[in-house]
């Protein structure tokens, strides 16, 4: 029997009085890598904002574990869950103190940073290869600069949940299989549950565990990313093809357009 | 680390400023005193000494009176300009101190007079002001510069109010002239106590907040994943910033742009760390005013010019050239 980690249960969320999202059941479960697909506008964003309490559901419950997280104190989920945004405004501050910032459910409002603080940010920074920019100004930085450093303050905040919305955008290719080489090691070392919205097909094929495929606000699929089910659905929604390539023994699937 | 001994160095040496600051303004002015002198004064205090007297009564209050309002608008701005994110806002700019000078006018004429008064009610037309502009803010995305002309809009009414009552109620404000430009030479040491406290709370809170206010830097989403109840935290920082704006509006006036002055420059020279920028302000927003004073006393002796005048005349076009700016960015 699985754990579950986050459940929406009967969810709905409209925006301007058209409904996102209708009537969601959808879980999370614990120690795994669960990726949502599917195209733009199907409301993955928007699940991804309901399970880190950005958006509130007008109907229906999101809960953590078994506490519903609207009722949570808002430091206590943030101790639990954290979250990668995909986010047009960029802060005008230094590398470290952006990373820093990470620490901050951990702290009093007042505090300074302990010991422990500052570990876990020199470990997040040096995880995510931002040590050399730890002087910069975030707005000095490339896209792909700022995404590692967006992503070394979710790890510095150092909880067992990680959402990451499209943590690979802006990055070169063999940055995102660093960045997604990560992800997988926080989840096999750490058991950390990690809940990811991706765009590129070839790495929520081979980094997940399990893939939630979405469209139009409904979940149409949502099997073990190596499921033929799931595959096929994939395949019908972005009209192309998945194949499966085993070298030394291990399974990677690759999608292309015949 | 270097960015931090750069701040550090910043506010080593505005501390040695501002007690430069502090012997010129209470050597320098219609009769010159040389700092020994002015040592010895104090140090003698024969109450029926005339140079003591002066000093006491006159320069001391003044010099106060300057060093506490620059310091506490110069934070007030740093404050509002992190909470509204945008480095064209500051108190003078949103309507903050004319709210304060509003409700200060209509208490002098309605109310019955008492020293706590002024400061009080000072601080609720600024709080009215504050919330009023993050209220308008809150209901969409407003670019910099039309929250700028929000804020215009909003002073225009308190102004307005301010001069209907300046002409209903002739007498109720002495030295009202001197008040709607901001000046200090009416300021004696009994109006500055009770401000004084709400300064140096406002400024111990502020400083408290410093590191909520970098959390609000990182953008309202991200503040909230981390924990943060942002619109309360919005609404208790800008309530801090109006005690400190409505406290130095109390005794002080109108004065203007040392709000947007200062912590801009400072921001320039240190970066965006609260924790520096609200200290660093606070220090040299009160050499700012001081030696604005200075000048406005002594620059056209016989006549005294009102400071506010004096940095209206420094502020405003500093103030275009930010617009500019920000324009070429946008």
């Amino acid at each position: 029997m699985m754990e579950i980690m986050i459940r929406l249960e009967d969810v709905t969320y409209s925006y301007n009085r058209q409904p996102l999202i209708h009537g969601m059941d959808l879980t999370f479960e614990k120690g795994k890598i669960t990726t949502i697909v599917g195209p733009n506008g199907c409301g993955k964003s928007t699940v991804i904002k309901l399970s880190s309490r950005l958006l509130h559901p007008d109907k229906g419950k999101v809960f953590l574990e078994n506490k519903e997280i609207g009722v949570m104190k808002r430091k206590e989920f943030a101790r639990s869950v954290s979250v990668l945004l995909q986010s047009s405004h960029i802060p005008d501050m230094a590398v470290e103190d952006a990373v820093m910032s990470g620490r901050y459910p951990h702290q009093t409002p007042i505090s300074f940073s302990s010991a422990e603080d500052k570990r876990l940010t020199e470990y997040a920074m040096e995880m995510t290869y931002c040590q050399s920019l730890r002087s910069k100004n975030m707005r000095q930085l490339s896209g792909g600069e700022r995404q590692r450093v967006f992503l070394a303050m979710v790890l510095a905040q150092d909880t067992p949940v990680m959402i990451l919305d499209e943590p690979t955008t802006y990055l070169d290719i063999n940055v995102s299989y660093e960045i997604m080489e990560l992800i997988n090691s926080l989840n096999r070392k750490l058991g950390k549950t990690i809940v990811l919205v991706l765009h590129d097909l070839n790495l929520a094929l081979n980094y997940s565990d399990r893939l939630a495929v979405m469209e139009n606000g409904k979940v149409v699929a949502y099997e073990e990313a190596s499921d033929h089910r799931v595959h096929r659905c994939i395949s019908d929604i972005f009209k192309v093809d998945i194949r499966r390539l085993t070298e030394k023994g291990k399974s990677y699937y690759y999608s292309f357009k015949l | 680390m270097e960015r931090n001994n750069k701040a550090r160095l910043l506010i080593l040496l505005s501390t040695v400023g501002l007690a430069v600051s502090v012997l010129m303004g209470l050597c320098l002015g219609t009769s010159n005193i040389r700092p020994t002198v002015l040592v010895a004064t104090l140090f003698a205090g024969e109450p029926d000494d005339f140079l003591y007297r002066i000093l006491l009564t006159v320069r001391l209050p003044r010099v106060t009176a300057a060093l506490l309002s620059g310091s506490a608008l110069a934070v007030s701005g740093a404050i509002i300009q992190s909470v509204l994110n945008n480095p064209l806002a500051s108190p003078n700019i949103i309507g903050v101190n004319a709210g304060a000078g509003l409700f200060v006018l209509l208490a002098s004429a309605f109310l019955p007079t008492d020293p706590l008064l002024l400061p009080l009610s000072a601080f609720s037309g600024a709080l009215l002001a504050c919330m009023l502009v993050l209220a308008i803010t809150m209901t969409g995305r407003l670019s910099r510069v039309l929250l700028v002309l929000t804020g215009f809009a909003v002073n225009s009414i308190f102004s307005a109010g301010m001069n209907t009552i300046m002409i209903l109620y002739p007498d109720a404000y002495v030295g009202a002239g001197n008040f709607l430009v901001g000046g200090l030479s009416s300021v004696t040491s009994n109006v500055l106590v009770y401000p004084s406290v709400f300064i140096a709370a406002g400024f111990i809170l502020a400083l408290l907040c410093s590191k909520g206010l970098n959390i609000l830097n990182l953008g309202a989403d991200s503040a909230k994943t981390l924990g943060m109840n942002v619109n309360a935290c919005r609404c208790a920082y800008l309530a801090i910033a109006a005690i400190l704006a409505g406290a130095a509006v109390s005794f002080a006036g109108m004065i203007g742009f040392v709000g947007l002055l200062v912590p801009h420059g400072v921001k320039l020279m240190i970066g965006q760390d609260n924790r520096y920028v609200i200290p660093a302000s606070a220090l040299t927003g009160g050499i700012f005013v001081i030696l604005c004073d200075l000048l406005a006393r002594t620059l056209f002796l016989p006549y005294e010019l009102p400071v506010g005048i004096l940095m209206s005349l420094m502020g405003g076009p500093f103030f275009l050239y930010l617009i500019l700016k920000n324009r070429r960015k946008e």
